[in-house]
Order: C-alpha cells, then sequence, then structure tokens
C-alpha cells in the first residue's frame, strides 16, 4: 500500500514557525517537508523587480529549522516559487542562503535547483506556432505584450519535483511552481493516487489555514491509496469537517475545481469526516489527466511613479471632497501642458482620496461627506524625473488648492518634506496564458550540486 | 415576505480576496441552515444584481452555493488587474463590503 506524510510547516517561507513544531511532525513520520516560498498576491513588482517581499533572515529563520531538523531525520526539504516570485534569481538567492546555513551547521546534502524563468525571446516561436492560450478574463497575446514582459516564468507542477527526488535531491529549491505542486510531488512520485495528493496538497499550501487556529502552525498531511488525513502540528489546534472543507474555497475562484499543470482536481464529491477532536479524513477526491499545460506569468512595467499625501480636515473642503479632487487633477494637467510643455496624454495624474472612497472608487456604497481624508497625488509617467517633476509642480495646487469661490487659499496637512516621494517604476501583470505542454518543449531546468561534502 | 436584513448582518463573515492576479472572489460565512437559505436563495443573489453592483459585466459573474459548509461564493473577473494603474485594492481585501452592505429584499 502507497503511504506518504508531508509536513508543511507554513503558508509561507519566511512568515516563521518553530522548531517544536517541525519536531512533531517529524515524530509523527513525516516522510518530506513541503513549503511555498512565494505567490503573485504581493503584486506585480515582485516578479517585475525579480526581488524578494521577504528579508533574507526571516527567510534564513525558517530555512535553519527545516533544514536541521530534515537533514537530522533524512527527509527532504522542498521548497517552491523562491524568492517570492520564483524567477532564476529568486533560486540563487534562496539556495544561497540555503549553502549558507550548511556551512554554519556542518550539515552535508545534495541540492536541486529547478528554474523556470523563461526569456520572451524564447517564448516567441511558441507564441507563433499558436501554442499559447489565454485563460479568462484575457484575449489572444500577442508580440508586444511579451516583449513587454520584465521577466515571465512559467508554473512548475509535481514533476520536476518528482525527478528531483528520484535522482536523491535532499533539498530542493524551485522557482515559480504551483501552491500544491511542492506538497503533492512526494506523495506521487511514491505511487499514492492523484487526487487525494492533490487534494490534500490544496487543503496544507497556507499551513495552518485549514485549522481552527489559522495563526497556530503547520499542519501534517497523510495521503495513501484511500484518500488523506490532515492534523495540525500544534497540539492545541484543531483541523474540524469545516475547517478543511472551507480552505479549499481560499483564493480560488472556483470552489470545486482546480486546474494543475497535469490535469484538474474536483472536490465535488470529497467527504470530510472527523477521525477525533483534531484529525480530518478526506475520501472521494477526484483527479482526471489533461493534456500538460504550464501557466505563465509575467510583469512589466508601466511607467514610473512619484506621489504626494496631504491630509484634510476643513470641513468646508471635506463637504465638497470630489470637486476639490476633481479641480485639482484638472489644474495640474493644464500647468503639465503650460509649464512643461508636455502633451496631456504623457503623464497619468490622479488624486485619489483615502477616507472618501480611495478603496472602492465608484462602488463605494457610502455617501455623505467623510471625517478626514488622505489626498494623495500619484502621478505617472515615462521615465522617474518626469513624474517626480511633475509632483513638485503640483506641490503648492495640493498644498493651497481652494474650492471654486473661496475668498482664501486653505493650507493642508503635508504628510512629508520633501512632498515629494519618488515611487520608482509602477509594474503591472502582463500574462494569464498557457503553454500547450507539447509544442514547448521542456521548460524547467534543474541544476543538481553537492553542499558540504 | 421582504427580509430588511442586509447579507453582513445575517452572516457570519464576508469576506474577498484575489483569486490570481486578474479575478476576485467574494465568501460570505453562515453560521447555521437558516442563514444560508436566506442567502442563498435571496433574489439578490444573482449575477442580475451583483454585476451592477461591482460594475461588472453580469455574464462573467459566478455564483456558488456550498450547503456542506454553508459558504456562499461569488467570483468574477477584476475591473483593474491586480497593482495596475487602476487598481485600488492590491490584495482585494476591502471589496466585500459592497456585497455585505446589500440588502437581501434588495431594496436601496
Amino acid at each position: 500500500m502507497a503511504e506518504a506524510k508531508v509536513l508543511v510547516p507554513a503558508g509561507m517561507l519566511g512568515a516563521g514557525f518553530t522548531a517544536e513544531s517541525v519536531q512533531r511532525g517529524i515524530a509523527l513520520g513525516a516522510d518530506a517537508i513541503a513549503i511555498d516560498g512565494g505567490s503573485t498576491d504581493s503584486g506585480p513588482y515582485y516578479l517585475g523587480s525579480a526581488s524578494p517581499k521577504m528579508p533574507a533572515e526571516a527567510i534564513a529563520a525558517d530555512l535553519r529549522i527545516l533544514l536541521v531538523h530534515g537533514r537530522a531525520a533524512g527527509i527532504p526539504v522542498i521548497v517552491g516559487s523562491a524568492g517570492t516570485s520564483g524567477t532564476d534569481t529568486g533560486v540563487d538567492w534562496v539556495a544561497g542562503i540555503v549553502e549558507a546555513i550548511a556551512a554554519e551547521e556542518g550539515l552535508s546534502l545534495r541540492l536541486a535547483r529547478i528554474y523556470s524563468e523563461l526569456r520572451p525571446e524564447a517564448l516567441a516561436p511558441v507564441l507563433d506556432a499558436g501554442g499559447i492560450t489565454p485563460l479568462p478574463p484575457s484575449g489572444a497575446l500577442d508580440q508586444v505584450t511579451l516583449d513587454r514582459c520584465e521577466h515571465i516564468v512559467g508554473l512548475l507542477g509535481a514533476e520536476p519535483f518528482a525527478a528531483a527526488l528520484d535522482a536523491g535531491a535532499d533539498v530542493i529549491i524551485a522557482g515559480r511552481a504551483t501552491d500544491t505542486a511542492v506538497i503533492a510531488a512526494y506523495p506521487l512520485l511514491h505511487g499514492c493516487p492523484p487526487g487525494p495528493s492533490w487534494h490534500a496538497a490544496k487543503t496544507a499550501e497556507c499551513g495552518g489555514q485549514c485549522t481552527t487556529n489559522p495563526r497556530g502552525g503547520g499542519v501534517l498531511v497523510s495521503i495513501d491509496d484511500g484518500g488523506f488525513t490532515v492534523e495540525p502540528l500544534d497540539e492545541d489546534t484543531a483541523c474540524t469537517p469545516m475547517s478543511v472543507a472551507a480552505h479549499m474555497i481560499y483564493e480560488n475562484a472556483d470552489p470545486n475545481v482546480m486546474r494543475e499543470p497535469s490535469g484538474t482536481l474536483d472536490v465535488t464529491d470529497a467527504r470530510y469526516e472527523p477521525l477525533d477532536d483534531r484529525r480530518v479524513r478526506v475520501t472521494g477526491s477526484a483527479f482526471t489527466p489533461q493534456p500538460y499545460t504550464t501557466k505563465l506569468e509575467g510583469s512589466g512595467i508601466v511607467g514610473y511613479q512619484s506621489i504626494a499625501l496631504a491630509g484634510i480636515k476643513d470641513e468646508e473642503v471635506l463637504a465638497d471632497i470630489e470637486l476639490w479632487a476633481d479641480s485639482l487633477r484638472d489644474y495640474v494637467a493644464y500647468k503639465v501642458e503650460d509649464v512643461l510643455g508636455l502633451p496631456a496624454g504623457d503623464v497619468h495624474i490622479e488624486v485619489r482620496c483615502y477616507g472618501w472612497n480611495a478603496v472602492l472608487g465608484d462602488i463605494d456604497p457610502d455617501t455623505g461627506p467623510p471625517r478626514e481624508v488622505g489626498a494623495v497625488l500619484i502621478v505617472t509617467a515615462a521615465d522617474q524625473a518626469t513624474a517626480t517633476k511633475v509632483v513638485k509642480l503640483a506641490n503648492p495646487y495640493l498644498l493651497h488648492m481652494p474650492l471654486p469661490g473661496m475668498d482664501h487659499l486653505p493650507s493642508f496637512a503635508f504628510l512629508s518634506s520633501p512632498a515629494e516621494i519618488p515611487r520608482g517604476p509602477l509594474y503591472e501583470f502582463l500574462l494569464q496564458h498557457v503553454v500547450a505542454g507539447d509544442v514547448a518543449g521542456p521548460l524547467s531546468r534543474t541544476e543538481i550540486s553537492e553542499v558540504g561534502r | 415576505m421582504s427580509d430588511a436584513r442586509t447579507i453582513g448582518e445575517v452572516a457570519h463573515l464576508v469576506r474577498s480576496k484575489n483569486a490570481g492576479p486578474f479575478w476576485q472572489t467574494l465568501d460570505v460565512f453562515l453560521d447555521d441552515d437558516a442563514s444560508f437559505d436566506a442567502v442563498a436563495q435571496a433574489p439578490v443573489l444573482d449575477p442580475a444584481v451583483i454585476g451592477p453592483l461591482y460594475r461588472v459585466d453580469p455574464a462573467t459573474v459566478r455564483i456558488f452555493r456550498l450547503p456542506s459548509i454553508r459558504v456562499v461564493k461569488i467570483s468574477f473577473p477584476r475591473r483593474a488587474a491586480q497593482g495596475g494603474i487602476a487598481d485600488r485594492d492590491m490584495h482585494a481585501g476591502q471589496q466585500h463590503v459592497p456585497l455585505a452592505r446589500l440588502r437581501l429584499d434588495g431594496a436601496p
């Protein structure tokens, strides 16, 4: 009978967990430790700039626990989406931290680096051959959009992880992967059925999110021929049928199905039963193999931003805040043309009023004057110097803009001096597309090295 | 009989989140079967109502009723892709409010 137990210490590498929770999972018989290192959830900057969201110290603190205890137990440690966005730079950054910890702790290990970054020029012939198709709500991809991407990653499935494990890897640091692939790889390699393997992986991908105490630490999933069992690593925390079933809906547009590169998980007929007051047994998860596809993520630069913030407490202005914000924007746009000689379309100017409708815009159900507003002037231009110049030009108007008909110039509460804050490049996600597996050829590359041997 | 309560008043929790950079999803958690039924069967739980509420095409609105976990889930494409120049909510974490304010009987 096939059986595999995977320890998932947290939803993200760098989020923090205790050595005790990992030791407890190992004592329960964990065969592998798996953790996700990133996501698109923090926005397009991290992929576009290939830079990590978390500080190196937070990654190192978590990795040290996993490497020391994983090596002592002789079980593999698997990390996906390294460095937040899973670019090649992110893989090398996290692998470098692994090497430093191994040297400090006197560990010897076989390290697999799996890269999944793709260059636009490598994808161009695939696009020409009709091998890239859109996912809703996107339309067909064109070469211009592909070329605009600063970085592109393809989401790895379980296969390259399983191959690296088969090659004897003790530690795998991988580029962008599905959150579930890092967890499903070990059970799939050891013959567990795909339905329970993928469903267990989805259940555990956010660590303790599937428990009654999402802040209480990670989980252990035990997959076998008939289904899987999930239990929290923290003895004071429980999994209930409700907490486990409810996690399937988290950050997932469709609560019943989830597409992976190799097929689709369907949990419509899954049953969730308590084994005791802390553990849940799940059966009935189905997985249908489909032609292999790799989802792409890409991020490119829209422009460069500078901002300034003025606080408004004046009741007369707050009573007509929409008119004030529109007047300010229009006046700054006029000055940009008049003084800087820039055509209106070259600079994007927005006045976003926090405290009024900054978050919801035209779908905000609230009406009536706000109590206080933080008016953020947001300027986006083709280069940083122009964006900052426009905010500097706007400085006296952001400070003193009156309402039409006012007989005096009010002065608002600036956040800072200088008022202008250069924000750097503004990135946007450009790809919501998949590559057909049989058109593109191998999309990932694995390099294996011996560390400390 | 018309129900003057809002979805937020009936629910244990209404939340919103990105489902990838191009979609957002709203989850309504109900405490018991009666409140689940009140929301799941409410006439306002209709793409023709949710679409205009969020100013998205009703044809793109997907509504799921999950009685076993007493959850109603609504998903639709983001009007502005996450993090782009028009995005106002990086994680789509505050987009549940218009839904929570919606009255079950559809009255304003």
